[in-house]
């Protein structure tokens, strides 16, 4: 039996629970419209710094609301291991053929899907806030693949944390301490230029810079070389961080 | 008749120096259900942990189905069902999805899965409930949804690892209903594990006694009973006297086996209605204080007495102890 047709049966799984619970994915959207519109209005004459790239910030912004709600919702991920961990559906599954991999591949392409849903009402949102994204709808279908893949990694990396810290406290911690500071420094809210000098350094390896950088260059930019750099260091992230997890599961399973 | 399980001195230690298994061996002829009975932490669960490939043992061998569960754990997962201690089922899905996508890890598809789940709700009594989210199921129905689980592909051998523990008096005794059912068609092998006396009495065709890792006895549980010859005296004492009891019983020609545990004093009869006069008349004589006196034919309690050295009670009270 194949991962792949594994993996599509959980993921059906995972997709089925989620849409049932319509209330969870309307509060993981109250972040974004919180900082499309807050931030949007606030930093709103920031786009009259000199330097500052674009015409107008909601422009610029908006890539990066997408990408920190796919780092977000991707971060959780590891919550439904921790559940399925100790109601013992983990163990059921485990005495079946079914494939190691899918119990986690099932999980990150649920997490993709739901970041694509969730990235495309958000760009409706910046629509709505008069944001344009001068590439058109194929520069916003690459904007929500790179959240999507961003999403996988850090769906993957989720994971593997919660099969190692097998606690929903500690995942919650540890998530956070990981994600946080990354939003920080990155170009999410602010364009290089205007970047203190040891930020600017520290965004050049944060994956999620290299997600904001790609996602606004497929939305209104025009530099494919770098694009085609970010991409593919977010795909050698997403092997990474998915070998983690397997390998995670393997000291698992070794430890029942 | 060929074996359905076979396990051959299987050892298992886990950190902390904790000896789950100590040499445990004992063998399954094919289309029975056998029992092991033990209390816990006698090692029942690791062993179901190493027969269904979840857990790997330090030393010895097993097979299930004819399949070394070490060399060819994949071939055995499609060989076996499993019915674990705690429920395993998907809380947010109904039972039908959690019916049809174990179904579809086992490869099953269309028509042939849609007909098997039909049949398993039917027969586990969830038809009603087939597409209800299992959250809302009670206890009773909760566990008949793992035990349909387990059967979806029509596994070689099942195992039940602590069935009905943690259910309403009245649910396990449905529960029963249903595990004899199994037991009447052809082919299945059930592994079941119990610490209930009357469930290993009643379910298991044969059954071997777990005590410390090992296995203590081992037979049907008549024969085990049969063995022990005679019948049960419970003295039950006004106080706690410890070795004065067994002083003023040991010297008794008609009891044997006489052991004191608190208030309790236990011991064997060949007739134990004539060896009640004697047995108060000599604790009597020992100035020792009767409250009650009962006899009773072997139970597999007394069994797991005589081959474990301590009563059930106390071994689970011992590994409480332990745990803590």
């Amino acid at each position: 039996m194949s991962i792949a047709a594994h993996s599509w049966y959980m993921m059906i799984r995972h997709l089925r629970a989620l849409g049932r619970q319509p209330w969870w994915i309307a509060i993981t959207l109250t972040q974004p419209i919180i900082w499309l519109v807050l931030f949007g209005s606030v930093f709103k004459s920031a786009a009259n710094i000199p330097g500052f790239g674009d015409d107008s910030y909601v422009d610029f912004f908006a890539p990066g609301v997408v990408i920190m709600t796919a780092f977000f919702s991707a971060g959780w991920g590891g919550m439904t291991m921790i559940e399925d961990m100790d109601r013992g559906v983990i163990d059921r599954f485990l005495a079946t053929p079914v494939r190691l991999g899918a119990l986690i591949t099932g999980r990150t392409m649920q997490g993709a899907v739901v970041i694509a849903i969730q990235s495309a009402i958000i760009v409706g949102l910046a629509l709505l806030l008069g944001a344009g994204f001068s590439n058109g709808p194929l520069g916003v279908v690459g904007m929500i693949l790179v959240a999507s893949l961003l999403g996988t990694s850090v769906a993957a990396l989720s994971n593997g944390l919660a099969l190692v810290v097998r606690r929903e406290e500690t995942l919650i911690a540890t998530i956070n301490v990981l994600l946080f500071p990354l939003t920080f420094v990155s170009t999410a809210f602010m364009p290089e230029d205007l970047l203190p000098g040891w930020v600017q350094t520290v965004a050049d390896v944060n994956p999620l810079n290299w997600a904001v950088e790609a996602a606004r260059i497929s939305a209104s930019g025009d530099d494919w070389g770098t694009l085609a750099v970010y991409t593919g260091a977010l795909l050698a992230l997403a092997l990474a961080c998915a070998a983690f997890a397997t390998r995670a599961f393997r000291s698992y399973r070794a430890s029942l | 008749m060929q074996s359905a399980i076979e396990a051959q001195g299987l050892v298992k230690t886990y950190p902390g120096d904790v000896r789950a298994l100590d040499g445990l061996s004992f063998e399954v002829p094919e289309g029975t259900v056998f029992g092991l009975l033990g209390p816990n932490g006698a090692g029942k669960s690791t062993t179901v942990k190493i027969l269904t490939t979840l857990a790997q043992p330090d030393e010895g061998a097993a097979t299930v189905a004819g399949l070394d569960v070490l060399a060819n754990p994949g071939r055995v997962r499609r060989a076996i069902g499993v019915v674990a201690q705690r429920s395993g089922v998907d809380r947010e899905a109904t039972g039908r999805e959690n019916l049809r996508l174990q179904g579809q890890v086992h490869g099953m598809r269309g028509r042939e899965l849609e007909q098997k789940i039909d049949m398993l709700l039917e027969r586990f009594r969830l038809s009603d409930a087939a597409d209800r989210i299992v959250r809302g199921y009670s206890g009773g129905m909760e566990r008949r949804l793992d035990v349909a689980l387990g059967l979806v592909h029509t596994p070689q051998v099942l195992f039940l690892d602590e069935p009905t523990t943690g259910l309403d008096p009245e649910v396990r005794t449905e529960m029963w209903h249903e595990i004899e059912e199994l037991a009447g068609e052809q082919g299945v092998t059930v592994l079941l594990t119990t610490h209930y006396m009357e469930e290993a009495d009643r379910l298991a065709a044969r059954l071997a006694i777990v005590d410390r890792g090992r296995i203590v006895a081992e037979g049907s549980p008549d024969e085990l009973k049969r063995e022990l010859r005679g019948d049960a005296v419970h003295v039950e004492l006004g106080e706690s006297v410890n070795g004065r009891a067994v002083e003023a019983l040991g010297r008794l020609e008609l009891v044997s086996d006489v052991s004191v545990e608190g208030r309790a004093v236990h011991a064997r009869a060949d007739d134990g209605a004539r060896a009640v006069p004697s047995v108060l008349q000599a604790l009597e004589a020992h100035g020792i204080a009767v409250a009650s006196v009962t006899v009773a034919r072997p139970s597999l309690e007394d069994v797991y007495l005589r081959y474990a050295g301590r009563t059930f009670g106390e071994a689970e009270a011992e590994e409480k102890e332990t745990k803590r």
